[in-house]
């Protein structure tokens, strides 16, 4: 599939970079990512958007306003210096953008195609207020997609040994990120997955037209590459106790993951043909099912419906449709406004062709005399008082039940705690939802214990597990005897003021 | 372990074994689950790259030794890949263990029903109740003598009584007749019945008037074996449950058989289509090699 990404002209840095003035940046306007046609990748499973050329890039880095104050690094779960990076590639010094970028973040390639960036960095970019704020995303993701092909190109020092062992549990994004930040200070890493491969939700849930599995595959390489030890079909719980693994290394991350699905809780819910989100993408992901030729068999359905309205559901409704459903419709209970899937996705799933059913909740699943499902019953909903989460509380219109036919459903509505690790070691706190507690550090109840991710804070974003990934993994460091660098200075090129003016001036 | 070119560890087949028409024993390296397995729980295996993950009930397991026993049956190609492997040969990945363990008695009478491959499953717990001073009783059967499987196994547990459906070898007709009789005679504490669904649900409605707790293992289609997929669900007493992490054993009074005799035909029509496409390109010398049965 790198066949239809456009290959980068890796132009050589300019020899005299001409600084613009602010308001000459602010004249250029937000570079647009080349995407595959709507039509065309409705039926396949190559990735949607094909990445920057290395020009367009560089264009694009130019709109960055270096603002003294950046908001865009507080608005990155893991902090990225953002301002940094681009200013090296504006420059077009890529060994020293990516350098810049790695530093920050064990998987720019994962985080460049898959982050919330305009309610992250894009959201708080001060070019945002009159406009559209700088494509930071797709910069970063051009960045790390270079990196990713040069990797001869960039600064690689080997730590010294701390002689710190480091067991993680769970290899999806927090995992491997604490991975990264623990090995590059000196520590003894081995993680323990429970598939047969490594890369958790990346693998099995995401799926390639978003984030192809070679990319994901090429990041878990280079942390192999830097010392990671990975250990595949592991299961904490039951091949191996946490007690157990506590005793055999010095100190421990889980990062386990949410784990089970949520069904509906309808009538209906086990016929054939209903599928949890995690398992339809599981068989076409991680088992390979988009290839007709996979061992391992999906059910393709004429009619799809989907039921849920986050990226989980738009990855399940936008699957379907490339596996031939003719019809495939999202079934949300709020509003277009209130979908809590990525912007991004929304668009492309509407480029798609995918249908949306909003204000309307399922009471029932239908089948026929052979046990397949035929059809969704629904009522129809509308906005109420705001709820303990400050949206908008959908109430049923009374009389207003419908059927949508479908041959299948997906429910992608949410996922809870996974109780296989925590049930095995009676030391670890859990809430009264099975999350494990932690202090503000990471560590759990269990002295040397650290978690992040879903297992913590309930079904969340990519981001915000490395996030937790790469504090913990300061602070396991801490743990273990490390002492903490403090963070480099970020580049100032501009006055505030300056900034300020050029936005006002535009 | 050996390990595969990319340094991975693999698990050689240290033995093979036919053990009727279409079952298979096959002994491979697995030390860690070898170790710490308990009666009732199974593992779930890959052969290799863009194999199927196949849950299978470990049948035994040797802990100084290393190794695990599968029964396989060759119903499927993905099955037929597994029953095709020779001793030398090696699968890639082995999960587990995985399920809950028995709950078993501790003293008593015990009657063990296998059905086929089932009977597979009903040995480790033979052969632990055995161990605690149970007595035990195992009934097996299969379609004629060739299809019994694990007899000389089981009479190291106890008593067995075989039963063919055409009468050529033991007892003439269904271990559910067997299985009435013992009821009739009393003095069973609990049975524990594997095999196909249609015979575990008329083991569990012939006992439920005796009043005998009666545990079924639930073979539910699954991916992680680790409850994240869903798929292995099944109704127990109204609620809904995971074959992978609540079970594999229920109490087969309250399991709702049809359900699950249901979903588990989700996939023929592809199976279908894999064993004819597997059989289509098979080159004779190969197909001799993998015995296929169809």
């Amino acid at each position: 599939m790198n066949e239809e990404r456009p290959v980068s002209d890796d132009l050589p840095a300019s020899e005299e970079h001409r600084v613009l003035s602010a308001k000459e940046r602010m004249a250029i306007d937000r570079q647009a990512m080349p995407e595959q046609d709507p039509d065309e990748r409705a039926v396949n499973f190559r990735e949607v958007n094909l990445g920057l050329t290395q020009q367009i890039a560089m264009l694009e880095a130019e709109r960055c306003l270096q603002c003294p104050k950046p908001y865009c690094i507080d608005g990155c779960p893991v902090s990225v210096n953002i301002p940094r990076f681009l200013m090296f590639l504006r420059q077009g010094d890529l060994p020293a953008a990516a350098d810049s970028l790695l530093d920050d973040n064990a998987l720019p390639c994962v985080t460049g195609r898959v982050c919330p960036q305009e309610n992250q960095c894009e959201g708080v970019c001060l070019r945002a207020k009159k406009g559209n704020s700088v494509a930071i995303g797709h910069l970063e993701r051009f960045v790390a997609d270079w990196a990713q092909a040069h990797p001869e190109e960039l600064i690689h020092t080997k730590p010294e040994a701390s002689g710190k062992s480091v067991a993680i549990v769970g290899s999806g994004p927090a995992g491997l990120t604490a991975a990264g930040e623990l090995v590059k200070r000196g520590h003894d890493v081995t993680i323990f997955e429970a598939f047969h491969a490594a890369g958790g939700v990346l693998v099995y849930g995401i799926p390639e037209f978003r984030l192809p599995k070679d990319i994901v595959q090429a990041e878990v390489d280079r942390l192999v590459a830097d010392g990671v030890k990975i250990v595949p079909n592991t299961i904490i719980g039951k091949t191996y106790t946490l007690p157990e693994l506590r005793g055999l290394f010095d100190a421990v991350f889980l990062a386990v993951g949410a784990g089970l699905p949520v069904f509906m809780n309808v009538p209906g819910e086990d016929l054939k043909g209903v599928y949890s989100a995690n398992e339809y993408l599981t068989r076409v992901n991680l088992m390979g099912a988009w290839n007709p030729d996979s061992a391992t068999p999906v059910l393709h359905g004429q009619r799809v419906a989907v039921v849920g309205g986050g990226n989980v559901a738009m990855d399940s409704v936008r699957t379907a449709r490339r596996l031939g459903a003719q019809e495939a419709v999202i079934v949300y209970r709020r509003g277009h406004e209130e979908l809590p899937a990525r912007a991004e996705e929304v668009h492309h799933a509407e480029a798609e062709g995918i249908r949306f059913d909003f204000l309307v909740a399922p009471t029932e699943v239908l089948g026929d005399d052979a046990g397949w499902v035929r059809a969704l019953r629904c009522v129809r909903m509308e906005l109420g008082e705001p709820d303990d989460s400050g949206r908008a509380r959908p109430v049923v219109i009374p009389d207003s039940e419908f059927e949508i036919p479908c041959e299948m459903l997906v429910v992608a509505i949410g996922t809870r705690s996974n109780p296989l690790l925590t049930s095995t070691a009676p030391d670890l706190k859990v809430t009264k939802y099975g999350y494990i507690e932690t202090d503000e550090t990471g560590m759990t109840s269990m002295d040397g214990v650290f978690a992040g991710g879903d297992i913590v804070r309930g079904a969340a974003t990519v981001i915000l597990a490395m996030g937790d990934g790469k504090r913990a993994a300061a602070a396991m460091h801490r743990y273990l005897g490390g002492e903490e660098p403090s963070d480099d200075p970020v580049p100032i090129a501009d006055g505030m003021d300056a900034v300020r003016d050029a936005i006002t001036a535009g | 372990m050996g390990r595969d070119h990319h340094g991975r560890h693999m698990h050689p087949i240290i033995a093979r074994d036919q053990l009727s028409p279409n079952v298979t024993r096959l002994v491979l390296e697995a030390p860690r689950i070898a170790e710490i397995r308990r009666p009732g729980q199974f593992v779930i295996v890959r052969l290799g790259v863009g194999a199927e993950r196949i849950p299978l009930t470990i049948a035994d397991a040797d802990p100084v030794a290393g190794t695990i026993s599968l029964i396989i049956q060759g119903i499927g190609a993905s099955t037929n890949d597994l029953v095709a492997l020779q001793p030398g040969d090696a699968i890639q990945d082995v999960a587990g263990p995985l399920g809950r363990a028995t709950d078993l008695i501790e003293s008593g009478h015990a009657v063990c029903v296998g059905g086929g491959v089932g009977t597979a499953v009903v040995y480790p717990i033979a052969q632990e109740l055995h161990r605690r001073g149970v007595t035990v009783t195992s009934v097996i059967g299969g379609r004629s003598r060739e299809w019994v499987i694990m007899e000389d196994e089981l009479r190291t547990a106890g008593d067995v009584i075989v039963c063919t459906d055409d009468g050529s070898y033991g007892r003439h007709g269904f271990v559910t007749e067997a299985l009435k009789d013992l009821c009739e005679a009393g003095g069973i504490d609990e049975i524990f019945a594997v095999g196909p669904v249609p015979m575990m649900r008329a083991v569990a409605e012939l006992t439920r008037p005796y009043g005998i707790r009666t545990t079924v293992s639930l073979n539910a289609i699954m991916l992680d074996g680790t409850g994240m997929c869903g798929g292995c669900r099944v109704s127990i007493d109204g609620q809904t449950q995971y074959a992978c992490v609540d079970g594999p054993e229920f109490d087969g009074h309250v399991v709702d058989f049809k359900s699950l005799s249901d979903r588990l035909t989700t996939y023929r029509a592809f199976e279908q289509q894999a064993l004819e496409r597997r059989e289509a390109c098979l080159i004779p010398g190969l197909a001799q090699h993998a015995e296929v049965t169809a």
